[in-house]
């Protein structure tokens, strides 16, 4: 199996997913020649031509809202918003129109696409390039919403994505885009949206993350794990809604010790809805109260300061035991 | 060094009948009979079934709506240029030319009525259903069109319905852009029926005529007399043609008028004379092509009652059978959130059948 990162992950997707079926279409700005700004798209233009992988101008509302005719011609488009933080400009297409054709036509139109965009702090970027909104986008009913951890199941994920009947929103973090390789079977490999993976398989306590948040998560749990010979479900949310809780709440039925980690500020994220979802199924099994890391209600700073606001293995590794020692 | 001029633009304005029904024959399109008796019946069904919506708008039977009354030739004349391979995408205010698309009138009447069902159109009429935000469907066009020339449907070409509000819309701008940059099959078709709610065109744009704002992109932009429907016909044809040869998106604005309320929920008469809506009365679309049909001998007062009492039995027959219908699925808009099931979701579901069928045994 070769070695990939995961910028190369998504590429090779995208490439297989090309190559497959002509209706699957790339669009975004600097996507063709340039391959895009982080290069994801890298090769495609060459393959597979202007009309397959289109430099679009620049308007993100313009690129979703021509995205979702294309879909209900048929085509799979899959669309780059170049940086999350310029996304919200498509919002309204988004919310507007992708995730209700379906349900605004008892499902005879529907409008299944893919909207890829770099998220996340860690990359010492501008303003408005740092941000982690994923709750705003899990709020919609009709949107799934993706956030892929590793090369593997980011080219997963992403084939499941262009394959799936529903909008999908797919949140890569840039900060682990070049950040580690990992072996991708050349063969097919889908990862189902809408499950949870289970990373690492323990006992004593529930360790739930997802997307950029993984690795200083794992870190933390291997620590905690070595220093007082204890053993971590580590749950990877992968999509977050549609939200597999069974496995989150199953995992802490067993274990009674949940610690949630979330890059996004801490208020009405997704760790607020899986406390709530553990709330209605699994309290009476909790030891502890379950604890969220997380950023903190602040505009996200400038780079200067991002690193203090994140969430590190320390701070994660902090709440472990305190959630342990409770 | 000197200004130079670089560019010269014009704007050109299409009529074909007058305000009276009088006819430039050299523009006059080859219409035979049954053509141009199926155009005027369908301009009358749009009219009447409008007007019968109101009425059950007042008398509670209907939930909101915005009327089309004086907008008929505006809507119907270009539905009826397209074949059945284009796609129509509508606003909110195309009721004649949605029902030429095969979207019925009790469609309108649930989907009015809070019904879901109502927009349940299938697929192989490629028409969209009703979009309420204003500007954004002029994207799903273009979409729409670069995906006919990407399967290479030579043949097929989408027609898209917008407001002069639309106008202001990023949106509109967007699509006007990505369309003409593509050289994507579309033709807008720009209903200015001078108010956008209680906003006059005047304080939309600062622009002397809509259509002007096409040149900017780079396409074909034409203002045509909205009420006339030999000239919206003759120029939406012409765009399509265009548009099947790949030449790419053209631009009409439709110089109409908005003769109703924009919605039931709104009172013109805060905004607005009735000297001006009386003015436009005299330019009514229906009054003219009936001039112009009896001019040329294939219409009279006979003919006249027998289509109006066969569109008015239609009309009840159809609110007879929407108002038949009280069965609805309440459970439906579970069955529609996604593609495939999710637990929470089914959850949920049973959560609120659970409480209905509870709040059901408490009434």
């Amino acid at each position: 199996m070769p070695k990939m990162n995961m910028v190369q992950a998504i590429q090779f997707a995208l490439d297989q997913e090309m190559s497959r079926d002509d209706s699957v279409i790339v669009m975004g700005e600097d996507v063709g020649l340039d391959g895009g700004v982080f290069r994801a798209t890298d090769g495609l233009f060459e393959k597979y031509g202007t009309e397959r992988v289109i430099d679009t101008p620049l308007a993100e509302s313009g690129i979703l809202g021509s995205a979702i005719g294309m879909a209900l011609a048929g085509l799979k488009p899959v669309a780059e918003m170049q940086f999350s933080g310029f996304s919200y400009l498509m919002m309204h297409q988004l919310e507007g129109h992708a995730s209700r054709f379906r349900s605004r036509s008892q499902g005879q139109w529907t409008a299944p696409l893919v909207v890829r965009m770099p998220y996340g702090g860690g990359v010492r970027a501008l303003e408005h390039h740092s941000e982690s909104r994923e709750a705003t986008y899990g709020h919609l009913p009709g949107v799934k919403v993706v956030l892929p951890s590793t090369p593997r199941n980011a080219r997963g994920l992403l084939a499941a994505a262009i394959r799936d009947e529903d909008p999908v929103v797919f949140m890569e973090p840039k900060r682990s885009y070049r950040a580690f390789r990992e072996e991708v079977p050349e063969e097919e490999e889908i990862f189902p949206i809408g499950k949870a993976w289970k990373v690492k398989e323990g006992k004593d306590l529930t360790l739930v993350a997802w997307g950029a948040m993984m690795r200083p998560t794992l870190k933390a749990a291997d620590e905690v794990s070595g220093k007082r010979g204890i053993t971590i479900d580590v749950i990877d949310l992968c999509t977050i809604s549609p939200l597999d809780s069974d496995t989150i709440v199953e995992s802490v039925t067993r274990t009674g010790r949940c610690v949630i980690v979330q890059e996004a500020p801490k208020s009405l994220g997704v760790a607020s809805e899986i406390i709530a979802r553990i709330n209605e199924k699994a309290l009476l099994y909790l030891e502890a109260p379950v604890r969220r890391v997380a950023n903190y209600d602040v505009v996200t700073p400038y780079f200067g300061r991002e690193l203090m606001y994140l969430p590190t293995p320390e701070r994660i590794a902090r709440a472990i035991e305190e959630t342990l020692d409770f | 060094m000197p200004l130079r001029e670089i560019d010269t633009f014009s704007v050109s304005f299409l009529q074909v009948l007058d305000e009276t029904g009088n006819l430039d024959a050299a523009l006059e399109p080859d219409l035979g009979e049954n053509d141009l008796v199926g155009l005027y019946r369908s301009m009358v069904m749009a009219r009447e079934a409008d007007q019968r919506m109101l009425k059950l708008q007042r008398q509670g039977r209907m939930g909101t709506f915005g009327p089309c009354t004086g907008q008929e030739a505006s809507a119907c004349a270009p539905t009826f240029a397209m074949t059945e391979k284009d796609w129509f995408v509508g606003a909110f205010r195309e009721l004649g030319g949605r029902l030429m698309r095969g979207d019925t009138l009790c469609n309108h009447l649930l989907f009015y009525n809070g019904f879901e069902e109502g927009a349940a159109l299938p697929r192989e009429n490629r028409t969209l259903p009703i979009s309420i935000i204003v500007g954004s469907q002029t994207l799903h066009a273009v979409g729409l069109g670069y995906a006919m020339k990407y399967r290479g449907e030579k043949d097929s070409a989408v027609v898209v319905f917008l407001g002069d509000g639309a106008t202001s819309e990023g949106d509109f701008h967007e699509a006007m852009n990505f369309a003409a940059v593509w050289q994507a099959p579309v033709v807008f078709i720009c209903q200015n029926n001078q108010w956008a709610i209680s906003i006059p065109r005047s304080n939309q744009t600062r622009s002397a005529t809509l259509a002007q704002k096409a040149i900017a992109y780079g396409m074909p932009g034409i203002q045509v007399d909205g009420n006339d429907a030999l000239a919206m016909y003759k120029a939406t044809r012409e765009a399509l043609e265009r548009a099947y040869a790949g030449e790419g998106p053209t631009f009409i604005e439709a110089v109409t008028y908005r003769m109703m309320m924009h919605t039931t929920a709104d009172d013109p008469t805060r905004y607005r004379t009735d000297d001006e809506v009386e003015k436009w009365k005299e330019r009514d679309p229906l009054k003219r092509f009936r001039v112009y049909l009896e001019k040329k001998g294939i219409w009279d007062d006979k003919r006249q009652e027998v289509l109006e009492a066969e569109v008015k039995a239609e009309i009840d027959a159809t609110v007879k059978d929407f108002e038949s219908r009280t069965e609805f699925k309440p459970d439906a808009p579970f069955d529609h959130v996604f593609g495939d099931s999710h637990a929470e979701i089914e959850r949920q579901r049973a959560e609120f059948l659970d409480n209905l069928g509870k709040e059901k045994a408490d009434a």
